[in-house]
């Protein structure tokens, strides 16, 4: 019996549908330049030099500190935050983060859409609070 | 304890302690981030459809549809057209229900000998929802994990994502920080459903008898990658973005290894390589041989439609004439008719 | 019945998972008297010509195989795995969830673990792994392959010699694993070293020469059915004297010759006589009996696809010759699964027969345009349909009925309906078994597929322990007191299954329900039935 497929058509279908969902990744990416995001640091914060935590443990785990301020300023209305420096800062988004990083669009957004994350962190807190005064005044 | 699955647990252990000490100790990040995963992504794409060709190698010389159900014969009569199909639509919807919904599993009822005389059949759905339930969520993970595999991210991944995050819970969240970010439900049923499969196999003693180390070995290392995963997204946090960076390196071919990713990624991608090396190599290939069933991807029409079988070939018969020599006195005694009157 | 089975009782206690203290590669074989059927005569295996005819007992240790019988199973495990897509795939695809595990009915009548569908494949699975797969090479047991030994071998002729491929774990697998189909293969791979068993190569030879499985011989055949042909003129006062091996006839019809030699089997194929006088009186109706083609069942289904191929030409060749239209099927399981799913695509085109039309009601049957070939039930459901035929279901007011569904044709062919609904038009007592056991969920006989012997008696009730729970069931409900079936096995295993199990109860044919019930013309005034049991109000007479 010589050596053919049976069903070719079928199967042949099935199997470059297969390959085409397998191969996703390398085909989706083609022609599309897309670099990892830069992150542009106001004026700002690049004279601070340092974040609350270091560069390392913010990209990780800003999210975790976010959240454990909130607690703690709505729950015990305790504002002060001191870290492993010693240095204090005001437990607050909009006040202490946006400060530095007044660009959500250049700083936060960038890694956010890249990395596919929608924090609901803008639910509430819409803008830069201190930007809207300035544009107000 | 059996050496069933003792041998499964030490195996993906091992494979544990292969990726940390290889990448914490060996600082062999290359191997494990770039050439395991290629490697692991090639045998798997030409593994899977080479079996598949090899499987269409072999021809369907009969059509045995297992009949789930009334055929279709008499008009007055109510066929069931998709438990068992006469026409191509029939068949198609079967398949549907089949691969997407477990049809057959669905039927799955337990066997219980009551009061030591009546033997009864008893509702038992639970391997068909944990089943659905593994597979449905291991499909949104790997979808879900199309976010790191894309840029722009694609709307439907976007979507689904959104879908699986939409319980918002935000459990323990002083102690275990569970729920930040938010909670995907996929992952989180996807071990709770491999558990499950497990500790049948475990528990069930009849399903224990019949498991061999092959049928415990994939358990775990699901579990390994999704407890690896889980860990990585709700406790020990690795940087996201350059996991992505990364990833992306491998899409467009110009890997490279990012700084500052914990070796709990590696140990997953570990995980995740080993199981699409294995994968072509194992039952799991029911993935495609779900589609190639012949009991279920055929329709029962063999009386209404000629089926040829490719290999048919001519047999020694008993043929009328030789019967006849045999019995021709006999047959003429008895006054059947006969086409010679004598030998 | 054999006098050292264990009481009913004794047999369910027995029932039920017992798992063995070691695991199932490691726990040897053990042959049990009254669990298989005896060896293969070498005088039957010689005269069809399959391999290695020689007198052997599967009891001893020396099962005289040829020398290189490894090679020939490896040979033929190789061969079969490219010519079937379904063996392949049943070799690869299997997850051992054990979804199929309690759906069998040696499994739950045996509480064997090889009697579990999964497991039973797995004895072949294992070897496969061994030989042609990478991981079965590398890690051995631990991917669950073992090589084949005599062990090995002697386990697979034990076991799938004690599966009649009834199709039910099929239902229920994920994947449509049909056991039915390994237990198929794995049976060709033992007939090429001669292993089979002589209740399914004996008949093979018999039908072979004389054209049915008991070796009935053309003049004996006509005999026989004369035979009946006096009873029902002693019932009925018609004589249904039929036609034989009649050239230019309308129709053939084939049965199993199993309902020509013993009872109740018997009083089906008076059925058929009375139905087909009726029509040919009312109707003109041109019928005729083969006795070349005079069995509808096929072993050779049993033995491998070319034995079957070989045994169930004669159906054509015979139509062919006597230049008939079309051929009507008797009742039986197996032969309706060969029709259905087998047929035409080994012996066909059937471009020489007619596409069927019933001449009576014009009825054309789509569903067999190809084959040509109509079921009984099909046929008469039919007639029913269309007012063609005159019934008094009241004579049947004594039998309070049931209805098996036999596996082949309930899930080989999906003929669930048409057998329902003429026993519902002569039968006045109808009442269904539980759900989960009827239909395509039906369970087997226990002894179909060539194990209706007599030596393998405890393996058969435990078999159809499951079926005869059922008809326990609604004869204590409902006082069933007949179980009708359309499967001449059925008839002759059942009576015995009902004696062990539930003694109450008796086996019918659709078709004998169906004579029981039909008014002749020119009939004299019925007192019995077939059977010689007084009719309803009839008792006194």
């Amino acid at each position: 019996m010589p050596r053919q497929m049976y069903d070719k058509g079928k199967i042949v279908a099935g199997l470059v549908i297969f390959v085409i969902i397998a191969t996703f990744p390398f085909w989706y990416n083609i022609g599309k330049a897309a670099p990892a995001p830069e992150l542009k640091l106001t004026d700002k914060a690049k004279a601070e030099k340092e974040c609350v935590m270091s560069v390392t443990d913010m990209k990780a785990g800003h999210m975790q500190l976010l959240d454990e301020w909130r607690d703690e300023v709505v729950r015990s209305a305790n504002r002060l935050y001191v870290n492993s420096k010693g240095k204090s800062f005001n437990m607050s988004l909009s006040n202490t983060c946006l400060d530095c990083h007044s660009n959500k669009a250049d700083f936060c957004d960038k890694c956010h859409d890249y990395a596919s994350v929608r924090p609901y962190c803008w639910d509430c807190h819409i803008d830069n609070p201190k930007a809207t005064e300035e544009a107000k005044e | 304890m059996n050496k069933n699955y003792m041998f499964s647990l030490i195996a993906v252990i091992v494979l544990f302690l292969i990726a940390y000490f290889g990448v914490e100790t060996a600082g062999l990040h290359v191997l494990f981030g770039i050439v395991i995963p290629y490697l692991a992504a090639l045998i798997f794409i030409v593994g899977f459809v080479y079996r598949v060709r090899d499987w269409a190698y072999s021809p369907v010389p009969f059509r045995i549809p297992s009949t789930c159900g009334q055929q279709a014969s008499l008009p007055w009569i109510r066929q069931a057209t998709y438990d068992n199909p006469s026409s191509n639509g029939g068949v198609i919807v079967r398949m549907i229900l089949e691969v997407l919904f477990f049809r057959s599993l669905f039927r799955n009822m337990r066997f219980e000998l009551k009061g030591g005389k009546k033997l009864s059949y008893i509702w038992e759905k639970w391997l068909w929802l944990f089943a659905l339930a593994f597979h449905w969520a291991f499909l949104v993970v790997v979808i879900r994990h199309l976010r790191f595999f894309a840029e722009p991210v694609p709307f439907w991944v976007q979507f689904l994502e959104y879908l699986d995050g939409f319980v918002r819970v935000e459990f323990l969240s002083d102690v275990l920080q569970v729920g930040l970010p938010g909670v995907f439900m996929s992952g989180l049923v996807l071990l709770v459903a491999v558990i499950f499969l497990f500790l049948r196999r475990v528990f069930i003693s009849q399903v224990n008898y019949i498991s061999l180390a092959s049928d415990y070995f994939p358990l775990f290392l699901i579990m390994g990658i999704a407890i690896s995963g889980i860990l990585m997204r709700y406790f020990i946090k690795v940087d996201i973005v350059g996991v992505k960076e990364f990833t992306m390196g491998l899409a467009t071919f110009s890997p490279s290894i990012p700084e500052g990713v914990g070796v709990i990624f590696y140990v997953h991608l570990l995980f995740v390589s080993v199981l699409l090396v294995y994968f072509p190599f194992s039952k799991l290939m029911h993935l495609g041989g779900v589609f190639l069933s012949p009991t279920r991807n055929l329709a029962n029409n063999s009386r209404a439609k000629r089926h040829i079988n490719p290999w048919n070939y001519p047999v020694h018969v008993h043929t009328y004439e030789e019967y006849e020599d045999e019995f021709r006195e006999k047959m003429i005694e008895a006054g059947l008719p006969v086409e010679k009157e004598s030998n | 019945m054999a006098d050292d089975l264990a009481k009913p009782e004794e047999l369910l206690e027995n029932s039920g998972y017992k798992r063995p203290a070691t695991g199932w590669m490691d726990t040897p074989i053990d042959i049990r008297p009254g669990m298989y059927c005896y060896a293969s005569n070498p005088k039957s295996v010689e005269y069809v010509g399959l391999p290695n005819p020689r007198q052997w007992n599967p009891l001893e240790d020396d099962w005289k195989l040829p020398e290189n019988w490894q090679e020939i199973v490896h040979k033929g495990i190789k061969e079969r795995l490219e010519k079937f897509r379904s063996f392949k795939i049943f070799m690869d695809v299997c997850v051992r969830c054990g979804a199929c595990a309690d759906k069998c009915h040696f499994f739950i009548g045996t509480g064997d673990p090889k009697n579990m569908p999964v497991l039973r494949a797995e004895l072949l699975r294992s070897v496969y792994r061994n030989d042609f797969t990478t991981a079965g090479k590398i890690f051995k047991s631990l991917a669950g392959a073992r090589p084949l030994t005599l062990d090995v071998l002697k386990e697979w002729w034990y076991y799938f010699f004690q599966c009649t491929e009834c199709r039910r774990c099929s239902v229920f697998c994920p994947y449509g694993i049909d056991t039915a189909e390994i237990t198929i293969i794995g049976r060709e791979l033992l007939n090429l070293l001669g292993l089979n068993i002589d209740w399914i190569a004996t008949p093979v030879a018999n039908c072979y020469r004389t054209g049915n499985h008991l070796g009935i011989q053309p003049h004996a055949f006509k005999d026989m059915l004369e035979f009946f042909v006096e009873d029902i003129e002693d019932i009925t006062g018609i004589n249904v004297e039929p036609s034989y091996n009649k050239k230019g006839a309308d129709i053939l019809f084939i049965t199993p010759s199993g309902d020509v030699f013993a009872d109740p089997g018997t009083y089906t194929c008076m059925g058929y006589m009375i139905l087909f006088k009726y029509l040919k009186d009312k109707y003109g109706f041109d019928i005729t009996w083969s006795t070349y083609a005079s069995e509808g069942g096929n072993f050779g289904f049993f033995t491998s696809h070319e034995t079957m191929k070989r045994l169930n030409s004669k159906m054509y060749a015979e139509a062919k010759r006597l230049g008939v239209k079309w051929i009507l099927g008797g009742e039986c399981g197996h032969m309706w699964r060969v029709i259905n799913q087998y047929m035409e695509t080994m012996n066909g085109p059937a471009d020489f027969l007619e596409e069927p039309v019933s001449p009576i009601t014009g009825t054309k049957f789509e569903n067999a345009k190809s084959t040509k070939m109509v079921h009984i039930a099909e046929f008469v459901a039919d007639l029913i349909k269309h007012d063609k035929l005159e019934l008094d279901p009241s004579r049947n007011d004594n039998q309070i009925v049931t209805f098996h569904d036999s596996c082949n044709p309930a899930r080989g062919m999906g003929m669930l309906e048409e057998p329902r609904y003429v026993i519902k038009n002569v039968c006045n007592n109808f009442y269904e078994m539980p759900a989960n056991t009827i239909r395509e969920n039906t369970f087997c006989c226990g002894s179909g597929a060539g194990l209706n012997a007599g030596e393998n008696m405890e393996l058969r009730m435990c078999g159809g322990m499951p079926r005869a729970n059922a008809v326990k069931y609604v004869h204590e409900k409902h006082g069933v007191n007949m179980l009708a079936c359309v499967c001449a096995i059925d008839r002759a295993v059942f009576p015995a299954l009902m004696e062990y199990w539930v003694p109450e109860v008796d086996v019918t044919g659709m078709s004998e329900l169906v004579a029981n019930a039909l008014i002749m013309p020119g009939e004299k005034d019925r007192d019995t039935d077939l059977r010689g049991e007084p009719l309803p109000g009839k008792e006194d007479e």
